[in-house]
């Protein structure tokens, strides 16, 4: 039931709010974010220590097509589901009351919400394609209405990008349900379907997946959509997009095709794993030329997500567990650094580095913040990015020493860019736009607080997710 | 056969409004008599249905296309009364189309190719005037002409090809065609006989290279004839076609599939390529309508006997039907306010109007096949029915035009959300309207999430 309760939390309350006053639109929905927040906070604290899947809902959906409603939570769901609930009220609370934003917008990302969580708690092939679509109508609605320059042009390049890799995946599951013995979407007898295909069957189907999966991250050469989008979206916009959404593309390569496509994951994997790796040092590089501070995390994320899908597909208990913790702290930085350049840029207008400078005099309870949330993205010891990057860099070295090598080029890169982008806004003189810099609001405190404290507790504490994920990471990895 | 008598009597008596004088009440005596027929018709379901003089035969397949044609009548019916009320010659046209209605069905329940021929110039005769139906517009009448020669072309084929298919057989029964063709898979006269028939239908169907005359027809008509020819006479022609080609040609089927694969893949992307340069939002419905014939030729050509291609097929032209009937009631909006029928016509509505833009956009979506609308499983159903025959290829390609299409699609949605200076999309619409595209709107999403509710009859 609790399964189904984190899905339509969220889906009701979207639909409720149409019918809210405007002006308590944004408590509302920050309430019913909450209230979803604090059911999964729930289910976190009382998770067994177990591989099975939690809370299994199992409906017959539509009968003559063996299509079922089932989703279930298991270690590595929760964490995803405890991600996406914690930032949604912090997205919903970080909009701004003078942009004036209409029911329709915190519907829109309610609506979201429920559908990030439909992804993570999927069991059904199908079930799973629906809300991995769902998920792009209300950012792309989103990021058209109240998105930043030539906004019309970048959303449906974004649209129509994600969708190719989306059908790809729709065929490929379709394959893999016609191969069922009986015709079934369940999650388990794809994973059967999948691995008595033969290698070729395989090699063809894991391109398919990885189209999906690989735009979403994205991956290298598939990131073109990415830079653009991000910098237009408005900031809870690139904060979705970021902090949760990419996360779809991890997950289900984690969930839907490593355990599925073993022999073509064994196989093709390394190629992966380099365009990965390649995408690291190509979009770190990129990230250290930019000026805008927008496009600079953009290309940050690159980086970041790189390292991560390298982890994943190397296929060890340390790739795979890094990469999990490594969601969770990209999620919690991402959406740190993309708010915290939505403040600068509402203070100054301006979002490029060069015209900043001097924040912190005028601003000191931002620029520590922004300064620990950015060690957070460099991976200090003792912050939530040091236990992922390490982890992850420890199971790419498994496989290749070398790749492990090109890879940990993020951290040093990644201070490279980070401090520099540091430096030039936050230390130095005031500059003309930030003469009048002042200081944290009231709600943007409420925003930067939490995500500070996750930054600091996932650092230190990461057994706490770790435990959490392991026995299902070790199932997945021993396969089932 | 209720269904056939009920609407045939239905337009008899449409005809005799204008002499004894009750035109008030024609409009809801039609609701209700079409209401009747539908009832009528779904009495006729059942698992062993009687032969009508080995004429026509009312399996589940006729009953539910019937159906299915008559829901979408009865709601294109409360989406153009307005348009009617303004002629003088309302009689005329309302009997015209509940016609047309009664050759879609014989269409979709033929067991003899005399009827079939019968049903399709039912059809056609009467959609060829109502093309012309504007008489004060050049483009009406032009519409109406190249239509009926066009169409009457098209006949020629069909007719041509049934003539070679009696040669062959000595048969116009589609049971003894079946077993004649079946046992004698090499004869020639079947091969050109079919291919001719293939031709005739393809025609009527409008996929491509038989398709030039559509998107001039269907911009010269008037809008809610358009909407008709979208709707209903799409439906019928692809429940005709399939009827024939899954049983009497299923023994050959070697011999079209190939070019009907070819057709599907011409069809798809001169439909999706053309819509993407269109200024005129009309036109590209028409150019829209002409890609998801393409869509719904790959379950032709997946054709398999364990039905699906049928469920598909159903599922299609009955969700894509409900979605254009929203299309074109806004279209219809539009243009009585605004005197244009263009992307630009479309913009303010968000800000005027909200109801239209939600309603708009979900019928966008569900054409472009976006879940949870009705339009995604209909392509999600294509696609599993083509894979299940092992048209792998046929998929990727259809992938590719549906994103193609997506982008004109979401042009409209984008024109809706962009606001400019001065607009005149109306901030209330009529009652009826509201009623229609409600039902419309709340359809696509019910039959995206619960496809079962249609699937399950066939």
């Amino acid at each position: 039931m609790i399964t189904l309760l984190l899905i339509l939390i969220p889906l009701f309350s979207s639909l409720l709010i149409l019918s809210v006053p405007a002006r308590f639109a944004k408590i509302f929905a920050f309430a019913a974010s909450f209230i979803s927040f604090a059911v999964t906070l729930a289910v976190f604290i009382s998770f067994p220590v177990s591989a099975d899947y939690q809370y299994l809902i199992d409906y017959n959906w539509i009968p003559s097509l063996g299509i079922h409603f089932k989703v279930g939570i298991d270690g590595i769901s929760i964490l995803m589901v405890l991600l996406t609930t914690f930032l949604t009220p912090l997205i919903i609370l970080s909009a701004r009351n003078e942009d004036n934003h209409t029911p329709v917008f915190y519907a829109l990302i309610l609506f979201m919400e429920m559908a990030l969580t439909g992804v993570f708690v999927s069991l059904d092939g199908f079930l799973f394609y629906i809300f991995w679509e769902l998920a792009l109508i209300p950012i792309y609605f989103i990021c058209l209405l109240w998105g930043g320059v030539n906004r019309v042009n970048i959303t449906i390049k974004f649209f129509i990008y994600t969708l190719t890799g989306s059908l790809f995946m729709l065929v490929a599951l379709i394959i893999l349900y016609l191969h069922t013995p009986n015709h079934t979407f369940d999650i388990n007898d794809l994973y059967h379907a999948g691995r008595s295909l033969d290698s070729r069957m395989q090699g063809i189907l894991f391109l398919f997946f990885i189209l999906a999966f690989g735009i979403k991250m994205p991956i290298f050469p598939l990131h073109t959509w990415q830079p653009d989008t991000y910098t237009t979206a408005p900031a809870q916009g690139s904060m979705l997009l970021s902090g949760i959404m990419l996360k779809m593309g991890i997950y289900g390569a984690i969930r839907w095709l490593l355990p599925m496509l073993p022999e073509a994951v064994h196989e093709y994997s390394v190629y992966v794993m380099w365009f990965a790796i390649a995408g690291v040092v190509y979009a770190s590089v990129i990230a250290i030329t930019r000026s805008d501070m927008k496009r600079l995390i953009a290309y940050s994320s690159i980086a970041h997500v790189g390292l991560i899908a390298a982890g994943i597909f190397a296929f060890n208990i340390q790739g795979l567990q890094g990469g999990i913790v490594q969601m969770l702290s990209h999620g919690v930085n991402v959406c740190g650094l993309f708010f915290v350049a939505d403040i600068i840029q509402n203070r100054t207008k301006t979002r490029e580095i060069p015209l900043l400078g001097g924040i912190r005099s005028k601003a000191p309870m931002l620029a520590t913040a922004f300064l620990i949330i950015m060690l957070g993205a460099v991976a200090l010891p003792l912050t939530d990015g040091f236990v992922g990057e390490f982890l992850l860099i420890n199971g790419v070295f498994h496989f290749s020493p070398y790749m492990a090598a090109l890879g940990g080029l993020t951290i040093i890169l990644g201070a490279v860019y980070m401090f520099r982008a540091y430096q030039r806004t936050a230390l130095g003189e005031t500059s003309q736009a930030t003469d009048h810099f002042t200081d944290l609001t009231l709600t943007e405190k409420a925003v930067l607080i939490p995500l500070v404290i996750m930054v600091l507790f996932i650092g230190i504490f990461p057994q706490v997710f770790l435990n959490i994920s392991e026995p299902a990471v070790v199932k997945l990895l021993s396969g089932y | 056969m209720n269904t056939l008598i009920i609407l045939s009597a239905l337009g008899i008596i449409t005809l005799f409004a204008e002499i004894f004088r009750f035109r008030k009440a024609l409009f809801p005596l039609i609701l209700l008599g079409l209401a009747g027929a539908f009832v009528a018709t779904s009495f006729e379901y059942c698992d062993h249905p009687q032969s009508i003089f080995n004429m026509m035969i009312f399996d589940k397949y006729a009953v539910v296309f019937s159906c299915s044609l008559i829901l979408i009548c009865f709601l294109w019916f409360m989406m153009a009364r307005n348009y009617f009320l303004q002629e003088t010659s309302v009689t005329d046209h309302f009997a015209l189309i509940l016609f047309a209605l009664a050759g879609a069905v014989v269409m979709v329940s033929y067991s003899n190719l005399v009827m079939l021929f019968l049903g399709i110039e039912i059809l056609s005769v009467s959609v060829y005037v109502l093309a012309a139906s504007d008489k004060a517009s050049v483009l009406s009448n032009e519409a109406g002409f190249k239509y009926f020669l066009m169409g009457s072309f098209a006949s020629g084929f069909l007719l041509f090809g049934i003539t070679l298919i009696y040669g062959a057989t000595g048969s116009f029964d589609l049971g003894t065609i079946e077993q004649f063709v079946a046992s004698n898979p090499s004869s020639g006269l079947v091969t050109v006989g079919v291919l001719l028939m293939l031709t005739g239908l393809a025609f009527k169907s409008s996929l491509a290279p038989f398709h030039f005359w559509a998107p001039d027809v269907y911009d010269g008509a008037p809008t809610t004839v358009t909407a008709f020819m979208a709707t209903v006479v799409k439906t019928a022609a692809f429940g005709a076609f399939f009827r024939l080609f899954s049983t009497s040609f299923a023994g050959v089927s070697g011999q079209w599939t190939t070019v009907l694969w070819w057709f599907a893949v011409l069809t798809m992307f001169a439909g999706n390529l053309s819509a993407l340069r269109q200024f005129s939002v009309k036109r590209m419905l028409a150019y829209s309508s002409i890609a998801h014939a393409g869509y719904i030729a790959i379950a032709i050509v997946s054709v398999s006997t364990n039905g699906t291609s049928a469920q598909a097929i159903l599922y299609y032209t009955l969700t894509y039907s409900i979605a254009t009937i929203t299309a074109f009631t806004v279209l219809y909006i539009v243009e009585r306010n605004t005197g244009r029928n263009d992307f630009g016509a479309f913009e303010g509505m968000a800000k005027n109007n909200p109801f239209l833009a939600l309603v708009t956009t979900v019928a966008m979506l569900s054409l472009a096949g976006i879940p949870p609308t009705a339009g995604f499983f209909g392509k999600y159903y294509i696609f599993l029915t083509a894979l299940n025959s092992h048209n792998a290829s046929l998929v990727v390609i259809a992938v590719v035009a549906a994103l193609i299409g997506v982008y004109y699609y979401f042009r409209v949605i984008i024109s809706m959300y962009f606001k400019p200076e001065k607009s005149d999309i109306p901030a209330s619409i009529g009652s009826l309207h509201q009623i229609v595209l409600f039902i419309t709107t709340l359809l696509t999403l019910l039959l995206g999430i619960f496809p079962d509710w249609v699937l399950r009859w066939i």
